[in-house]
């Protein structure tokens, strides 16, 4: 396939996956502002305020980019699960498989479109989050790349779940049973210094803690973490994740009889 | 003849440990208007599905238009348009919507995928439910949608697995009509159907598959030469008195309710035959139609021969 026809197909897929999210937007880009907004009130406002500080930062600062990287997280996942899982249902992958695309442009399409979702729904909660928080931003390349990378990041996991699913259970399983602890549990709303050392080890063996510190780095100035370290995680969970991805796609597991 | 697939020796074990295709061999001309016969399960689909790419095969060697897909899988891929049996496409997606996309990711640019959808969406009467959502069509126009989709890239071998299923009569022969004009264009076309009278009169050659076995290839014409044996129901002008039973030489007559009787010719003997004999006993034939279809009698004789089928 010539390269200005692969561009093509790629853009075809992203806009497919844009006009889906955007189509059902009442699905899709309402609730995680709704929920994320509802973060904000309750536990930056009402219980916030009577925490004071965490991390040298007014507890709703300290929050707000944990927040914003949940819903990043969480959208960026989800987009691709249930989008490719429900071309899977419905067959109409089939349409795609029997086009002349290479499989890194199937693939690139569907991750493009978890990360405009992700990224569309960041950015609205950043703006929601702008009545609640003055936020400043103490490095832009730093909190563009890693939210960058951490919706690529999740994108890709959400394609592998997408590919081993075989009803809408498989598809809520992993967002629920692993992703959402995950978060919780990443420093999303407290710093690990409170924590025991036990615990405190532990949480650094959650990839989510480093991105969300990483994020607030960003933003904040502050963090639990060294993000060099941080930014070589994701680089490595990238290069993985992908490689599974495009050999699942090769050997048309879920896809091909 | 230059040909457009090549299969040889193609064999499928699916993972279940059931082998869909024993040992496949068989060629398409390019332009021929060619069907595949068979009855459920004797592995046309998955013979479709291999040519598509949607089916790994197990061994054997597929060439398209001369080309190995192994080797040459994007460019197999251009030459292919296919409308599969099952209905495939992005229920809530728009009908314009599911064949532009489809003409992107072929990589046609976006103002030519808009003329091509337009063209075929018109051709297959569509145009009018282009801004639609899909599962708000009609079966038959679901259908046609599979078709238009599939040609908006313009292949040169059109694969319609089932195209006509669950389509009225008066549909399905504006389809063939279709069919039979992108043919003679210049698109191969291979057929699977289960209606014979489809494949008969659109064809030109026929293979019929059995448990994964070819067990006929031909011709469709040589085929139907080989039929001897014609039945026809005659349906008499007023109530029959009596039984009618006459047996000679080719020509079997018999009463099947009181205003009709089978007529069975062979031999040579035409219906002319059937009728002065009945006219002989004083029974006028007002009107009269096969009894089943020329190609339906030789697709049961050959699946008994293969010891099954559902005849």
């Amino acid at each position: 396939m010539r390269t200005d026809h692969r561009l093509i197909a790629f853009e075809t897929i992203v806009t497919r996956e844009v006009r889906r999210f955007t189509r059902i937007w009442m699905q899709t880009l309402v609730p995680p502002v709704i929920t994320i907004s509802l973060y904000f009130v309750i536990f930056g406002n009402l219980v916030g305020s009577r925490i004071g500080e965490m991390g040298g930062y007014q507890y709703m600062e300290f929050i707000v980019p944990g927040l914003i990287m949940m819903a990043v997280i969480q959208n960026s996942y989800s987009n691709v699960v249930s989008s490719f899982f429900s071309q899977k249902f419905q067959r109409s992958v089939e349409e795609l498989l029997v086009a002349p695309i290479p499989n890194y442009v199937i693939l690139a399409g569907f991750i493009a479109g978890g990360m405009a979702r992700g990224l569309c729904v960041g950015l609205i909660v950043t703006v929601v989050s702008l009545f609640f928080a003055d936020l400043g931003i103490h490095s832009l390349p730093i909190t563009f790349s890693v939210v960058m990378l951490t919706s690529l990041v999740f994108s890709l996991g959400g394609f592998i779940n997408a590919v081993f699913a075989n009803n809408f259970d498989d598809i809520s399983i992993i967002p629920t049973f692993v992703l959402t602890p995950l978060i919780y549990l990443g420093g999303v709303f407290y710093s690990i210094e409170l924590l025991p050392p036990f615990w405190r080890v532990v949480s650094q063996l959650n990839p989510i803690f480093y991105m969300v510190n990483t994020f607030r780095y960003g933003i904040l100035g502050t963090s639990d973490i060294d993000v060099a370290w941080a930014f070589a995680m994701l680089v490595l969970f990238i290069v993985l994740l992908y490689g599974v991805c495009i050999w699942l796609l090769r050997r048309g597991t879920g896809v091909r009889s | 003849m230059t040909v457009a697939i090549a299969v040889s020796q193609l064999e499928k074990r699916y993972a279940s440990g059931t082998v869909a295709l024993k040992g496949i061999s068989l060629e398409v001309g390019q332009g021929d208007f060619f069907a595949l016969l068979g009855p459920n399960g004797a592995g046309k689909s998955t013979f479709i599905g291999i040519l598509s790419t949607l089916v790994t095969k197990t061994a054997g060697e597929v060439r398209v238009f001369g080309r190995d897909v192994d080797t040459h899988i994007y460019q197999t891929k251009l030459d292919l348009g296919v409308v599969p049996q099952e209905i495939n496409f992005s229920q809530f997606e728009k009908v314009g919507d599911v064949v532009r996309t489809q003409a992107g990711y072929y990589g046609l640019p976006r103002k030519l995928a808009a003329a091509r959808s337009e063209k075929y969406l018109k051709q297959l009467g569509l145009w009018d439910k282009r801004n639609e959502r899909s599962r708000s069509l009609s079966g038959g126009m679901k259908r046609r949608m599979m078709i238009a989709r599939a040609l908006v890239h313009e292949p040169r071998l059109l694969i319609l697995d089932e195209p006509t299923a669950g389509v009225d009569i008066e549909l399905r022969r504006s389809m063939w009509d279709f069919l039979l004009e992108i043919n003679r264009a210049g698109t191969t076309i291979i057929l699977t159907t289960h209606y014979l009278e489809e494949a008969e009169q659109l064809c030109r050659n026929i293979a019929i598959i059995d448990e994964g076995r070819i067990i006929e290839n031909t011709s469709m014409k040589k085929l139907l030469l080989e039929l001897d044996t014609h039945a026809y129901v005659l349906d008499t002008d007023g109530p029959l008195a009596g039984d009618v039973a006459h047996e000679e030489a080719g020509l079997s007559l018999r009463k099947t309710d009181a205003h009709s009787i089978e007529a069975v010719l062979s031999g040579g003997r035409d219906i002319n035959s059937a009728i002065a004999v009945l006219d002989g006993l004083g029974i006028r034939v007002a009107s009269m139609r096969n009894k089943a279809n020329r190609l339906e009698q030789l697709f049961l004789s050959r699946l008994r021969a293969n010891g099954g089928g559902e005849g």
